[in-house]
């Protein structure tokens, strides 16, 4: 069925109003939207991995969780709640206790999900436990103060990679997960951010709803407070994100890479750093040579991606 | 007819899993309690349980998922031993804060480093503050009927519960046991009906919020009052237990305590080999008795006082050590228990058997003779021993 | 309220009481929005973090000011300037 906007904000909202995120977080958008990828008549048990999303949804005595049922116990496990949540489920169904068609999903920030709660998500994944796992990604531990997790931008910023005399912000560049993933027995994997009509990130969290197994999908999440820049610019950081290809949108069915969006004009990288405080030593004149490596970096992604979905598309092989 | 059978404490516990028939069974190999989810594994695999097996990637996982799936609303076992459940730690935590009836058979063994993978009680004594209610088991038996007396007790008191025996010494030595009936156990433990949960379909809930300061005092005070009601419970189930199996099971059991003037008190395989020797004892003129306690969490302090006031010495042998610079666990919490109830009795604490070194007869003899010594002295001048320590 | 919490743990019996909590107060901007501008194309709707912007049959209704934190986002994703930020926490 063709995409309509209007027909996805008439489903059922099931992250609510009254949340305590701060305004302007992609996170909030990020949820709701996915979440509006489920069917109406299905049930939903939602994981959080400890973080800004939990903290701030699920303030007792209130949960802004709708719709669904929510469940948070530490940083590391969401997914490994999951798993239990899901056998449970499985368990009480062959028993006939329960009887709606229920989905299993899983929040997790990026330190949720590339650091500490890696090896859980890869357990998860494994076992082929039917998870769809969303990374809301905003490239720092944002929930403490802005540390550096796995994945902090190249040269960025924060307060554990602090751009200094010496060292000139975060050495290493980004763990990319995605790809990762893919090689996890994880049978739907994509990539996507808040763009345009949000159809991008409305069509592959359908995929990762509905695709029986484990999937998984990282959505850029942009921070206001993390990345400094001013709250308003949401939809243009992510826009700038996705049209330099600092933030390509793909994903991978069975390890057929499809690019979901390929820029008309490529922007140099610069117009997505420029506006972000974290990259704003990068802007003086002696450190020129960042800003190329960073895009030397986007470029080489950005070549492999193109490259793989020539390779894996059976029709061009 | 209960069943005659022949099984290693494992196995006894495996086979109560199989006759509990839990919704959902979480675990990770970790020796030596490994052998309960391998056996596990084949009553899955062989359909003879209904049990949904998650062989998770590490014991934090496995913990985790049991939380899931007992927040979902199944009926949830699982087992680890030493590194496995210290690394548990943080969900252990988490389980009992979120009133999950979780039931755990540990194996107990040793923490590293060194590393080593024999008996002592370093693990479970770990965990003790964790709000998990603690069972101690002296053989196959007692290991196998907590176990079904576990999820009845957490169940009804809303509280995880950990079974604890000896590895190696209790897991993999093969004893005579006596089996109850398959249904007898399933009618025992019922249907589980928990309030709250996930996958109700009638309303959705959140679990796990965020607390500010009054309603996480109010919270951890009401998960400690459960703690506190859980001992009627306790009394309760084992009461019923004993309708079905005849075997009756108190907060403590007391071994010659009636007369005893001297007494010791000591966890798990151990009290074995103590009532042995107290026996032994008994024949030399010494009157000893040995109180051993079941239950750990909630400790029973009211019957351990009552069953040590007017002893002339008191020995607490402690298979773990705080390395607090004073005594093991075993020791604070039974005088504290002591000093709470105004009992007043020269007393001294030895650690013994760290890392699965044997407890002779001879070593609890020495124990003995030295209470002797206290009994005459009045007093007691022995800082912390360690028993049956061969120096280098 | 009361009927919404456990007795026994800190589970939140009912889904979606965060709306109880207003978030309104955060604000330091106001939306307005503009009628005559808006095509109810409904990116604003969409891409708001507080659900605080209302439609009905793919019209835009309503701006929520209990939950608005004045973030501006719906002014900036807004491709007709309907919705401009008043300076002012209340209008």
């Amino acid at each position: 069925m063709a995409y309509n906007l209007k027909e996805v904000l008439n489903k059922k909202v099931r992250l609510s109003s009254g949340h305590r995120m701060c305004a302007g977080c992609g996170a909030p958008t990020v949820v709701r939207n996915v979440l509006r990828a489920l069917d109406d008549e299905h049930n939903a048990v939602i994981s959080c991995a400890t973080g800004c999303l939990e903290v701030s949804t699920c303030i007792y005595p209130y949960t802004a969780w709708k719709n669904c049922s929510f469940i948070h116990t530490a940083f590391e496990n969401a997914s490994a709640t999951l798993s239990g949540a899901i056998e449970a489920y499985n368990a009480l169904k062959e028993k006939g206790k329960v009887k709606k068609e229920t989905k299993f999903i899983g929040f997790g920030g990026d330190g949720g999900t590339l650091d500490i709660g890696l090896q859980s998500l890869s357990g998860a994944m494994e076992r082929g436990h039917d998870i769809a796992y969303f990374c809301y990604d905003n490239g720092a531990y944002m929930n403490t103060g802005t540390q550096r997790s796995s994945s902090t931008p190249h040269f960025a910023d924060t307060t554990t990679s602090p751009a200094g005399k010496e060292v000139p912000g975060k050495m290493q560049r980004r763990k990319d997960l995605t790809e990762i993933m893919s090689k996890n027995n994880t049978v739907y994997v994509a990539q996507t951010a808040l763009v345009g009509n949000l159809k991008d990130l409305h069509d592959k969290s359908e995929k990762a709803i509905y695709t029986e197994g484990p999937t998984y999908v990282s959505v850029l999440s942009p921070c206001p407070r993390g990345w400094g820049y001013d709250p308003s610019d949401l939809s243009v950081i992510s826009k700038l994100a996705v049209d330099t290809c600092f933030w390509p949108l793909y994903e991978i069915e069975n390890g057929v890479y499809t690019v979901t969006y390929k820029p008309a004009n490529k922007l140099p990288v610069e117009e997505f750093l420029k506006m972000q405080k974290r990259f704003k030593h990068l802007f003086k004149p002696e450190n020129r040579w960042m800003i190329d490596e960073i895009q030397k970096e986007v470029d080489e992604k950005w070549n492999f991606l193109l490259e793989q979905e020539k390779n894996t598309h059976k029709d061009n092989a | 007819m209960s069943i005659r059978e022949r099984l290693s404490g494992n196995e006894a516990v495996a086979t109560a899993m199989k006759q509990i028939n839990p919704d959902v069974v979480a675990a990770y190999p970790i020796t030596p309690s490994t052998e309960i989810p391998q056996y596990f594994s084949n009553f899955v695999a062989n359909g003879t349980v209904d049990t949904h097996f998650i062989p998770v990637e590490s014991e934090h996982s496995a913990m985790s998922a049991c939380i899931g799936a007992s927040s979902a609303g199944a009926r949830v076992m699982t087992a680890t031993s030493s590194q496995g459940l210290a690394l548990m730690y943080e969900m252990l935590n988490i389980a009992s804060g979120l009133r999950l009836p979780i039931v755990i058979s540990v194996a107990n063994r040793a923490i590293s480093a060194p590393l080593n993978i024999h008996n002592d009680h370093s693990d479970s004594m770990g965990v003790r503050d964790s709000g998990f209610i603690q069972l101690y088991c002296e053989n196959n038996q007692e290991a196998y009927d907590n176990a079904i007396m576990a999820v009845k007790i957490a169940e009804k008191a809303k509280l995880p519960v950990m079974v604890c025996f000896d590895g190696f010494i209790t897991s993999h030595s093969i004893e005579n046991i006596e089996l109850l009936e398959d249904e007898k156990v399933k009618s025992f433990v019922g249907d589980f009906n928990p309030e709250e949960y996930l996958l109700d379909e009638t309303r959705n809930i959140s679990i796990g919020p965020l607390d500010l300061q009054k309603d996480f005092f109010r919270h951890r005070a009401i998960l400690s009052k459960a703690m506190v009601d859980s001992k009627e419970i306790i009394k309760e189930v084992s009461d019923e237990f004993y309708k079905i199996s005849s075997r009756k099971y108190d907060f403590i059991e007391k071994y010659k305590m009636d007369d005893a003037i001297f007494g010791i008190v000591a966890l798990n395989s151990t009290c074995g080999t103590i009532k042995e020797t107290i026996d032994e004892l008994r024949e030399e003129g010494i009157k000893i008795g040995l109180v051993k306690p079941r239950c750990f969490r909630p400790l029973p302090q009211n019957e351990l006082a009552d069953s040590l006031k007017g002893l002339k010495a008191l020995a607490v042998m402690d298979k773990a050590d705080s390395i607090n610079g004073f005594s093991g666990p075993l020791y604070s919490e039974v005088t504290s228990a002591l000093f709470k109830n105004n009992v007043c009795v020269p007393s001294v604490n030895y650690i013994y058997g760290l890392g699965g070194v044997d407890v002779t007869k001879e070593n609890i003899k020495k124990v003995c003779y030295d209470l002797v010594n206290i009994a005459k002295k009045g007093k007691s001048e022995l800082d912390l021993q360690y028993l049956g320590l061969e120096e280098e | 309220m009361e009927e919404e919490l456990s007795k026994v743990t800190s589970n939140i019996l009912k889904d979606g009481n965060a709306a109880h909590f207003h978030t309104g107060s955060w604000r330091n901007k106001t939306p307005i929005h503009s009628k005559e501008k808006c095509k109810n194309c409904m990116l604003c709707v969409a891409y708001c973090p507080e659900d605080c912007i209302k439609q009905k049959e793919g019209v835009l209704t309503d701006i929520d000011l209990n939950y608005c934190k004045g973030c501006g986002v719906c002014a900036k994703v807004c491709p007709f300037k309907a919705i401009e930020m008043d300076e002012k926490k209340e209008v």
